[in-house]
C-alpha cells in the first residue's frame, strides 16, 4: 500500500449529523482527509453520501458535530469555504441556455475572475475535457459523458485544490466513465485532493487511496481499498450458480467448503484463499453448478460482509 | 462586465506557457463574490436572456404597437367620438397608454418570475450551479431580480418610445412612468417570486396565476375605464392590484391627471411594501430551500 500523503487535514469532520425531522441522514461521522488525498464515500443510495458531501460542499447546515474545510467553519465562512472547491455534483446543472464555453465563462464570474483570465482558461479547460471542438454548441446537444465532461471543467474554472465528486459516473456507459476516470487521474496527479461519492466499487478501487464505506448516515468501516478487502473478505470469492430455484437450497450442501458462504437469490459465493480448490471441492461432493467464476475479492464483497446488502440494487 | 488588465495577444496564447493562467486566491474570490456576487448572477441571468434576445426584442415592440392600434387607434375612434370628457378630458388613447405600459411589465413580471423560478429549482437545476460557489442565496435572489429589472426596464423604455411617438404622452413628465411601470411589474413580481419559490411541483399552479389573477388585475385595475365606473363590490379588486397604483401614478405623469400628494404617497408606498415584502420573503424561501 502507498503511503498515505502527509499534511495537515483540509478537511475534518467530528460527529457529523444531519437530521432531517426524525431521519438521520446522516449520523456522527467523523474522518479526516489529508492534502492531495483521493478519498472516497463508498455505500448505497440514500447512505448519506451526497448529504455530507453538500454539508462539506457549504451549501446545507448540519445538525451537530463539527467541520472544517481549509481548517474554516463552512457555516462561518460560506464564501470562503466554497471559494477554495471545485463542485461537481450529482446532477448536472449546466445552463442549456448558454453555449458549452460560456457556460465556463459565467461560472468563472461567480468567483469574480476576470474575462482576461477566463477566455483562455475556458479553452484549456474544454482541451483537458476533450470538448474543444464542441465549445460553440449548445449544452442540450452533448452526450450525458460531455456533458459530465462539462461540469468537471466547469468545476476546475477556479483552480480549486479540493474537487467534490458526487457520483461522478454514475448513469454513463463504460467508455464514458473511462475517459472520465482518466481525467480524475490526471487532476489527482496534479495534487488536487479528490472527494468522491459512488456507488461503484470498481470506481472506488480505481480512484480512492482511503475511502470510507457508509451506511445508513454511519460509517462501517474505513481504510484503503486493499486494506478494506483483506480485513473483511478473502483473497478469492468462487461465485457458483444452481439456477434461481436451487441457489439457497444448495447452501447447506456446501456448509464446510471455503472460509465463509453467502447465498444470494441468483448465486452462491464461497469466500475462499483459494477459489479452485474450493470448487475442486464443490464437485468432489457431487454438485454440479450451471456456472461457476473464481474471482479476486472486490468492494462489493467488504460491502455485502458488512451490511448483508448488495451495493447497487 | 469587469475586465482586469489587457486581454492576451494571439501570440501570447500560441505559446504554452504554463504560468500564464492563474486565478487569483480563494479569498479573493471569496471577498469579490461577498461585494459583487449579485451582479455575477445578474450577468449570468442576462447572458441566458441575450440567447433569445430576437424573441424578447420583437415581443417588446410588437406589443405595444399592436394594443395601441387596437385599443388606442381602434377602439378610441369610437370611444372619443362618443364619449369625450369621460376620460378626463384626454383622449383615449392618452387614459390608456399609462394602463397599457403598466401591464407589459406585469405582464413580463408574471412570465420571468414563475417558469423560470421553477427551471432553477427543479427542471434544470441552475440555481444549483451558483450555490456551489461563492455567492449566497440572497444574491441569486438578488441577481435573478437585478436581470428581470434591467429587461423590464429596457421594454418600458421601448414601450414609452412608441407611445410618445403615438403622441399619447403629452406632458414632459411622462417619462418618470417608466420608472413607475417598472416598480409597478417588481410590485407584482416580487411577491409571485416567493410563492413560485415554494413551488415543489408544477400542477398547473402557473397557469392559474395567469388566468385568475393576472387576467382579472388586467382587466379590472381601471385600466379601459376608470375604477370608480365599476361597481363598489368588485372596486377592491384594482385597490389590491399592483396595475391600478401604477396605472394612476403613470397618468398624473403622462397627461396631468388630477391626484392629490397624498394619494400619489399611497401609491407609491403600496407598491414600494409589496415589492420589499416580496423580495424579503423570496430571499427566506430560497435560502430554507437550496440550503436543504
Amino acid at each position: 500500500m502507498p503511503p498515505l500523503p502527509a499534511g495537515p487535514p483540509v478537511i475534518s469532520a467530528q460527529q457529523l449529523s444531519k437530521h432531517y425531522g426524525d431521519f438521520k441522514a446522516v449520523d456522527g461521522i467523523s474522518f479526516e482527509v489529508p492534502a492531495g488525498e483521493s478519498f472516497g464515500l463508498l455505500g448505497p443510495n440514500g447512505a448519506g453520501k451526497s448529504t455530507t458531501m453538500r454539508m462539506i460542499g457549504g451549501v446545507s447546515q448540519r445538525t451537530s458535530g463539527g467541520l472544517t474545510i481549509m481548517g474554516l467553519d463552512p457555516e462561518d465562512h460560506g464564501p470562503e469555504v466554497r471559494a477554495h472547491l471545485g463542485v461537481v455534483p450529482q446532477q448536472d446543472n449546466l445552463d442549456e441556455e448558454l453555449r458549452v464555453r460560456d457556460n465556463l465563462l459565467v461560472y468563472g464570474r461567480y468567483f469574480g475572475l476576470p474575462m482576461s483570465y477566463l477566455k483562455p482558461k475556458a479553452d484549456e479547460l474544454l482541451e483537458f475535457a476533450q470538448l474543444t471542438d464542441k465549445a460553440s454548441a449548445k449544452v442540450d446537444s452533448l452526450s450525458g459523458g460531455m456533458k459530465r465532461r462539462l461540469t468537471i471543467a466547469r468545476s476546475l474554472i477556479n483552480e480549486p485544490k479540493i474537487l467534490l465528486l458526487d457520483e461522478p459516473t454514475t448513469g454513463l456507459d463504460p467508455q464514458a466513465r473511462h475517459i472520465l476516470w482518466d481525467r480524475l487521474f490526471r487532476l489527482k496527479e496534479s495534487g488536487v485532493t479528490l472527494i468522491l461519492t459512488t456507488h461503484y466499487m470498481d470506481e472506488a478501487e480505481q480512484l480512492c487511496d482511503r475511502l470510507v464505506v457508509v451506511d445508513k448516515g454511519r460509517i462501517m468501516a474505513e481504510g484503503s481499498p486493499a486494506q478494506l478487502i483483506r480485513e473483511h473478505s478473502t483473497r478469492e470469492v468462487l461465485e457458483l450458480r444452481f439456477g434461481s430455484e436451487r441457489n439457497t437450497t444448495v447452501a447447506a450442501d456446501l456448509q464446510g467448503i471455503g472460509e465463509r458462504l453467502e447465498p444470494l437469490p441468483d448465486r452462491v459465493l464461497i469466500y475462499a484463499h483459494d477459489g479452485e480448490a474450493a470448487l475442486e471441492q464443490v464437485t468432489s461432493r457431487g454438485l454440479k453448478p450451471l456456472t461457476s467464476l473464481v474471482r479476486r475479492s472486490s468492494l462489493e464483497d467488504v460491502f455485502l460482509r458488512l451490511t448483508g446488502r448488495s451495493l447497487v440494487d | 462586465m469587469t475586465e482586469h488588465g489587457a486581454a492576451p495577444s494571439a501570440e501570447e496564447l500560441a505559446v504554452d506557457r504554463p504560468y500564464r493562467l492563474h486565478a487569483h486566491k480563494p479569498e479573493v474570490s471569496a471577498s469579490r463574490a461577498r461585494k459583487f456576487g449579485s451582479w455575477y448572477y445578474a450577468e449570468h441571468v442576462l447572458r441566458s436572456m441575450n440567447s433569445y434576445r430576437w424573441t424578447l426584442l420583437a415581443s417588446s415592440v410588437g406589443t405595444p404597437v399592436m394594443y395601441l392600434f387596437a385599443m388606442g387607434v381602434g377602439l378610441a375612434t369610437l370611444v372619443d367620438r362618443n364619449s369625450a370628457g369621460a376620460f378626463g378630458g384626454v383622449s383615449y388613447l392618452a387614459f390608456i397608454a399609462p394602463a397599457l405600459l403598466a401591464s407589459a411589465t406585469i405582464m413580463i413580471a408574471a412570465n420571468e418570475f414563475t417558469y423560470p423560478v421553477m427551471d432553477g429549482f427543479k427542471w434544470r437545476r441552475v440555481y444549483y450551479g451558483p450555490h456551489a460557489s461563492p455567492l449566497g442565496t440572497d444574491q441569486i435572489v438578488n441577481g435573478h431580480v437585478i436581470a428581470v429589472t434591467a429587461r423590464l426596464t429596457a421594454t418600458t423604455i421601448i414601450y414609452f418610445a412608441i407611445v410618445a411617438a403615438f403622441g399619447a404622452s403629452p406632458s414632459p413628465a411622462g417619462v418618470a412612468a417608466i420608472p413607475v411601470a417598472v416598480l409597478s411589474g417588481l410590485a407584482f413580481g416580487l411577491p409571485l417570486m416567493a410563492y413560485s419559490a415554494s413551488v415543489e411541483e408544477d400542477k398547473g399552479q402557473f397557469a392559474l396565476v395567469m388566468r385568475f389573477i393576472v387576467t382579472p388585475l388586467f382587466l379590472f385595475s381601471g385600466t379601459f375605464f376608470p375604477l370608480d365606473t365599476l361597481p363598489v363590490f368588485l372596486r377592491w379588486i384594482g385597490w389590491i392590484s399592483p396595475l391600478w397604483h401604477g396605472t394612476e401614478l403613470g397618468r398624473a405623469l403622462t397627461y396631468g391627471y388630477d391626484l392629490p400628494a397624498w394619494l400619489v404617497v399611497v401609491h407609491v408606498v403600496y407598491l414600494a411594501v409589496l415589492a420589499v415584502v416580496g423580495l424579503r420573503l423570496a430571499r427566506s424561501v430560497y435560502a430554507r430551500r437550496l440550503g436543504k
